[in-house]
């Protein structure tokens, strides 16, 4: 893990320009409420119109000074390019893309069926690695940005409870860590997003929800560890101790562990 | 490659179809009674059509489950919540108009508007209600006897019928459903949206005015000089017999017409974290709170610039206040009266609950105004109106409120089924004359148990 030392020398802009990939997911849409109040223009991209467009106009009310949208389906790989170039082209540029999107996956199907894991896989890992290609990409060129990207605490240690989903998100932080490692010198900010359990309409019927984070504030830490440039972030930071801690159990305990 | 939809990313947690196929406790405001639902969150308007056609058992829309009876309950039913129907619509600062779907909460509606200079038209006690809830009881606030309930300042609404329809409700447009819904108890449908009129203010503050005073003549003389001022509301303290009965303070206040920084709410942090005993509030104590509340304003008035906060949420600072009364939780009553037998009706109800014993200290009293109000079930009417609050002792509180609501009766008044769990069947139909007919702009498959309770309606499936 790289130590997460806001530096100044790369000045926020006021009204950014912001790519949200997977819009209508809770965390996504709590950031993005964010900063559409601060008056950023947002590029958002979902997979059903219907939600997408209730999104849009909830943040176009509360502030954003531009918002376009995108219907897409992001596990088609192949349309990538594509879509990216035109969102940049809608934004007149991009300052900050946020991927959002991805599935929690059946563990016990993905045990049994192959073709389970491997979707765990594709749209958690497969998918952000094309996205993130063409986005570090075109940062590069300009010298500039941030990629944050939402992975997982789950992806710090294999658990038996959701390791197709922890193997994906492990993919996904490895890959982080090695896109930062390369362009971070190259004047490109990579955010690796590593959430707890949160709050959200969703789990709010289960055991102990009241003790979850609040989508908000997850949301208010992820605002402000962009704006800090820090490469990783647990979120609520209490993750950091405990996953530390997770990590370093040796693997003789561990295995017989009911995690 | 399969499809697959893209959801937030989790920690494992206990599948949510899992927990959602079980039942789970959701408690009312009074935390009484309790009763297990399957809870049902809907995130998106257009989750409501595929979920209500695969139910078996009745449902009934919910919020934030602030009011405090069986009004937000559906025993072994299906509470289908709406607070993750949130987003707000669309917004008009030239007319104040703002559209938003029904599970935002009035505390996320002022964060929006304060800042742009926008207020509630009516504030309830807490604003952690949802914009259907506060439709669905036509609630009201200190200001009705200047801007009548809430249900008069919506504009139009989206009701979502489970047979599949989508009506657009409004005075002029399905004016039947548009009267039932308000005040409907989450019965007729599901609200979807909302368009609601925001009132324009140019600083938080409120100029306020507490008003020391003793008995009802009293009341009703400063009630009478502040027929102008837009909030009016009293406390009254409810344990005094004898020389201090019906002691209380009159607080009064207008918004501030002095430009200030209209900057937005902190957020609260205190939280009760566990329940009181049981006999944590007792004659005793609230007896020894009361009196400390009255005599914490030194002179008989006092005059002062108060953030709209305390002045209209008192109690929000404190989250999950109603541990204060336990695991047993406690009753609200609130009667209205009108004119007629106003006076001789509260005083005869005060007597009662101050001979009683049974300490009530959120007592709260006030004039409601003649302004109709656009709901078909909706409570108030021109007269006095008394809240109470009773912690749950079976053998003494229940007869209590069942001869307070007998005595609301004779008195040729009524109560507020939001704040009721207590209420018969006899009752309810003679409070509510009306409810047959509003029984038939009710959706067969919605219902709660205290509709259940005061009309032994089962749902027709």
């Amino acid at each position: 893990m790289s130590p997460t030392q806001p530096s100044t020398d790369r000045p926020i802009p006021p009204l950014r320009k912001i790519l949200v990939l997977g819009a209508t997911s809770g965390i996504a849409e709590a950031t993005c409420r964010i900063w559409a109040s601060q008056g950023a223009s947002l590029f958002l991209v979902a997979r059903n119109a219907e939600k997408l467009a209730a999104v849009a106009a909830d943040l176009r009310t509360r502030g954003a000074s531009y918002v376009d949208t995108a219907v897409a389906d992001l596990d088609d790989t192949d349309k990538h390019p594509e879509l990216l170039a035109h969102a940049v082209n809608s934004l007149t540029g991009m300052d900050i893309a946020y991927l959002a999107h991805g599935i929690l996956g059946d563990q016990a199907e993905a045990e049994q069926d192959f073709n389970a894991a491997a979707q765990i896989l594709y749209t958690n890992l497969m998918a952000p690695i094309s996205l993130l290609t063409w986005l570090a990409n075109f940062c590069v060129q300009r010298r500039s940005g941030t990629l944050a990207v939402i992975s997982s605490v789950a992806g710090d240690r294999g658990r038996k409870s959701n390791y197709l989903y922890g193997a994906s998100k492990a993919g996904l932080s490895a890959f982080l860590a090695g896109l930062r490692n390369r362009i971070d010198r190259e004047g490109v900010t990579v955010l690796t997003i590593k959430p707890g359990p949160t709050r959200t309409a969703m789990t709010v019927a289960m055991p102990n929800s009241e003790k979850f984070a609040d989508v908000d504030s997850v949301a208010e830490s992820i605002v402000s560890a962009i704006d800090k440039r820090r490469d990783v972030l647990y979120v609520p930071f209490q993750w950091q101790p405990i996953m530390f801690i997770i990590r370093n159990i040796p693997e003789r305990i561990f295995k017989k562990l009911n995690l | 490659m399969p499809t697959a939809t893209p959801t937030a990313p989790q920690l494992d947690l206990p599948a949510a179809d899992e927990q959602q196929q079980g039942k789970a406790p959701f408690e009312s405001w009074g935390r009484y009674p309790n009763y297990s639902a399957r809870i049902i969150p809907l995130h998106w308007q257009s989750d409501f059509p595929a979920i209500i056609a695969g139910l078996h058992n009745g449902a009934l829309p919910v919020g934030m489950g602030r009011s405090y009876g069986d009004v937000c309950l559906l025993k072994d039913g299906n509470l289908l919540l709406t607070t993750g129907m949130d987003r707000l619509i669309d917004f008009d600062p030239e007319t104040g108009l703002l559209t938003a779907e029904a599970g935002v909460t009035l505390a996320q509606i002022l964060d929006f508007a304060v800042p742009r200079g926008f207020f509630l038209p009516v504030s309830p006690g807490t604003k952690y209600v949802t914009l259907g809830g506060a439709i669905a009881n036509d609630i009201h606030g200190k200001n009705h006897h200047t801007a009548g309930t809430f249900g008069r300042h919506i504009t139009q609404f989206e009701l979502l019928r489970s047979d599949g329809t989508r009506l657009l409700c409004s005075p002029t447009e399905n004016p039947g459903f548009f009267a039932a819904t308000i005040g409907g108890l989450g019965l007729t449908g599901l609200i979807s949206w909302a368009t609601l009129r925001l009132k324009p203010i140019v600083s938080r503050m409120i100029d306020y005015e507490g008003i020391q005073f003793h008995g009802i003549d009293e009341f009703l003389d400063l009630s009478n000089q502040s027929k102008d001022i837009e909030y009016t509301v009293s406390w009254i303290d409810c344990a005094a017999n004898g020389r201090n009965f019906a002691r209380g303070i009159f607080m009064q206040g207008d918004h501030s017409t002095r430009r200030a920084e209209l900057k937005p709410s902190a957020k609260p942090k205190l939280v009760l974290p566990f329940d009181a005993p049981g006999f944590a509030l007792n004659h005793l104590s609230v007896s020894l709170f009361n009196t400390a509340y009255f005599h914490k304003q030194i002179h008989k008035r006092v005059v002062s610039l108060q953030d709209y906060e305390p002045f209209f949420y008192p109690l929000d600072k404190l989250l999950h206040w109603n541990r204060m009364y336990g695991k047993r939780g406690f009753l609200q009553f609130q009667y209205v009266i009108p004119w007629e037998h106003a006076k001789e009706g509260t005083i005869a109800i005060l007597h009662e609950v101050a001979k009683s014993g049974l300490a009530s200290f959120l007592a709260v009293l006030k004039v409601f105004g003649d302004v109709p109000s656009p709901g078909m079930m909706s409570f108030p009417k021109p007269g006095i109106t008394v809240a109470l609050d009773f912690p749950i002792k079976p053998e003494r509180t229940f007869p209590l409120v069942a001869r307070l609501a007998d005595m609301t009766f004779e008195f040729g008044g009524r109560l507020y089924p939001a704040k009721d769990a207590a209420m018969t069947a006899p009752q309810f139909q003679s409070f509510y004359p009306q409810w047959q007919q509003f029984a038939r702009f009710r959706d067969p498959m919605l219902t709660s148990s205290f509709w259940e309770r005061v009309t032994g309606d089962r749902p027709t499936l």
